[in-house]
């Protein structure tokens, strides 16, 4: 990492990006190497990414196919493993809010999609993560109809409680937990989501079978088994901590021995 | 993989509480062998309690290594294709890298230790000798070469151990105290190695003899 650099006197770098390409699902791939020129320090990694594509564009070349939506750190859609590490070496960071400053000038960056079976590869760097949409449908919900929102005081909750299923709830989706795991484990994603709606009384008749029905799903979906490694909350951009895993086994080992 | 480790962690403190004997000398340590084969009788035949424990702890490393290895299988098959980058670890877990190949020579080790101590076919004393000889000759300071194995495999154990003692309480559901829990793993899985280890040093410095 180099020193944090300003727009101001630091000059526009110049990156060899090797980037992985695949024209769908049936191409096999291939790693293809690109010359970025003048990328500016504050530019986000994405954005560095639109100017090799505004260039690839204008010389008649396919872009780079990258999921993106909100470019702010919060819907979940960007996410790619840069130089090895999914969202790169920023911690607690969304590709999209990575930023060009942390690179040094010259340097190789390596772009890869997120590896695993259960997210097929659409096209470049886009993966197909509706396994995670299926582990949700499975249990990710509550039955109940609540009605409008209710007064905030009506249903108390205690404030451990409610900070910890707050912070299992930031969980955006993004699956780079699934990438970083040397399993290809998505028990962070699927705990996060237990652990958010079991904490809470209005998750609690469902909360047995809730767990059985996501864990199952995601053993279904082809997800490797969890060996309680930590790499998924060290790249979680939400910081999802390790704990929620504990208390997804819990809640369906309680199930398992009913 | 959390049930049989943990069987395994529980037979583990036992044999080295039962290895400590050597420092109170060959009668101690001796009676202590015989005892492990003759405890429960007359109730019951010599061996019995001896030879259900050995039934479950041979069936407790077999599950163990079936968990290992089709952990491994499932993981090979959730990433058919690699990263082309070299993956660089974020959590810093070097201990929690360590548990498949740190296994396998885990495995080896316990083959070796059987064959030396248990049915002296590499100790120089051989089978018939009593334990305590078997010891004191197993670790005589010109087979340092197998002291240091024993060093070595005593540093996977608790490797091993550090990581998977916190990881079988994270399988088996106990979360919350996180950092505590950690904690004692490694303290816990220090405590076995030092008393391990102690032994072969001490018969290889001549402490006990």
């Amino acid at each position: 990492m180099s020193e944090r650099a300003t727009s101001t006197g630091k000059a526009g770098m110049n990156l060899t990006l090797k980037i992985w390409r695949q024209n769908g699902s049936s191409d096999r791939g291939r790693m293809v190497t690109y010359e970025v020129k003048d990328v500016s320090p504050d530019m986000s990694f994405l954005e560095m990414l639109d100017v090799l594509n505004e260039r690839l564009t204008l010389e008649g070349d396919d872009p780079v196919a990258f999921d993106h939506d909100c470019r702010e750190g919060i819907c979940g859609m960007c996410g790619m493993v840069i130089n090895g590490v999914a969202h790169g070496e920023q911690r607690a960071t969304t590709t999209c809010q990575l930023h060009m400053r942390h690179f040094e000038d010259g340097a190789t960056v390596t772009i890869e999609p997120w590896r695993a079976a259960p997210f097929p590869v659409v096209k470049d760097l886009v993966v197909d993560r509706s396994a995670f949409d299926r582990i949700i449908q499975a249990g990710g919900f509550i039955s109940v109809p609540a009605g409008s929102a209710p007064d905030a005081h009506a249903v108390p909750v205690p404030k451990d409680d409610a900070d910890a299923a707050f912070d299992a709830a930031t969980c955006i989706g993004c699956g780079a937990c699934v990438a970083a795991c040397p399993n290809g484990s998505a028990s962070l994603f699927t705990a996060a989501k237990i652990t958010h709606l079991g904490l809470l009384p209005q998750g609690q008749p469902e909360r047995a079978s809730r767990a059985k029905a996501m864990v199952e799903q995601m053993d279904a979906e082809g997800f490797g088994g969890c060996t309680n490694t930590g790499e998924c909350t060290a790249v979680c951009p939400k910081g999802i901590p390790l704990d929620a895993i504990a208390r997804m086994n819990a809640d369906y080992l309680k199930t398992a021995s009913k | 993989m959390a049930v049989t480790g943990a069987v395994l962690v529980l037979f583990l403190v036992g044999h080295m509480l039962g290895n400590l004997k050597a420092f109170l000398g060959a009668d101690s340590f001796n009676h202590y062998a015989e005892w492990l084969r003759t405890v429960g009788s007359p109730a019951l035949p010599n061996r019995t309690l001896l030879t259900i424990a050995e039934i479950g702890l041979v069936v407790a490393v077999v599950l163990h290594m079936w968990s290992a290895v089709s952990l491994a299988r499932r993981a090979a098959k959730a990433r058919p294709v690699k990263y082309a980058a070299r993956v660089k670890p974020q959590a810093g877990g070097y201990a929690t890298r360590t548990m498949r190949y740190g296994g396998v020579i885990i495995l080896l080790f316990v083959i070796w230790h059987l064959l030396d101590l248990t049915f002296g076919v590499v100790n120089p004393k051989g089978g018939q000798a009593t334990p305590y000889d078997r010891l004191v000759a197993g670790f005589a300071p010109d087979r340092w070469w197998v002291t240091v194995f024993y060093l070595v495999a005593m540093a996977m154990i608790g490797l091993h151990l550090r990581h998977g003692l916190w990881s079988a309480l994270q399988t088996l559901g106990l979360a919350g105290r996180y950092k505590a829990l950690k904690a004692g793993s490694t303290a816990v899985s220090a405590v076995l190695v030092v008393g391990f280890i102690a032994i072969p040093l001490a018969v290889m410095i001549g402490v006990v003899k």
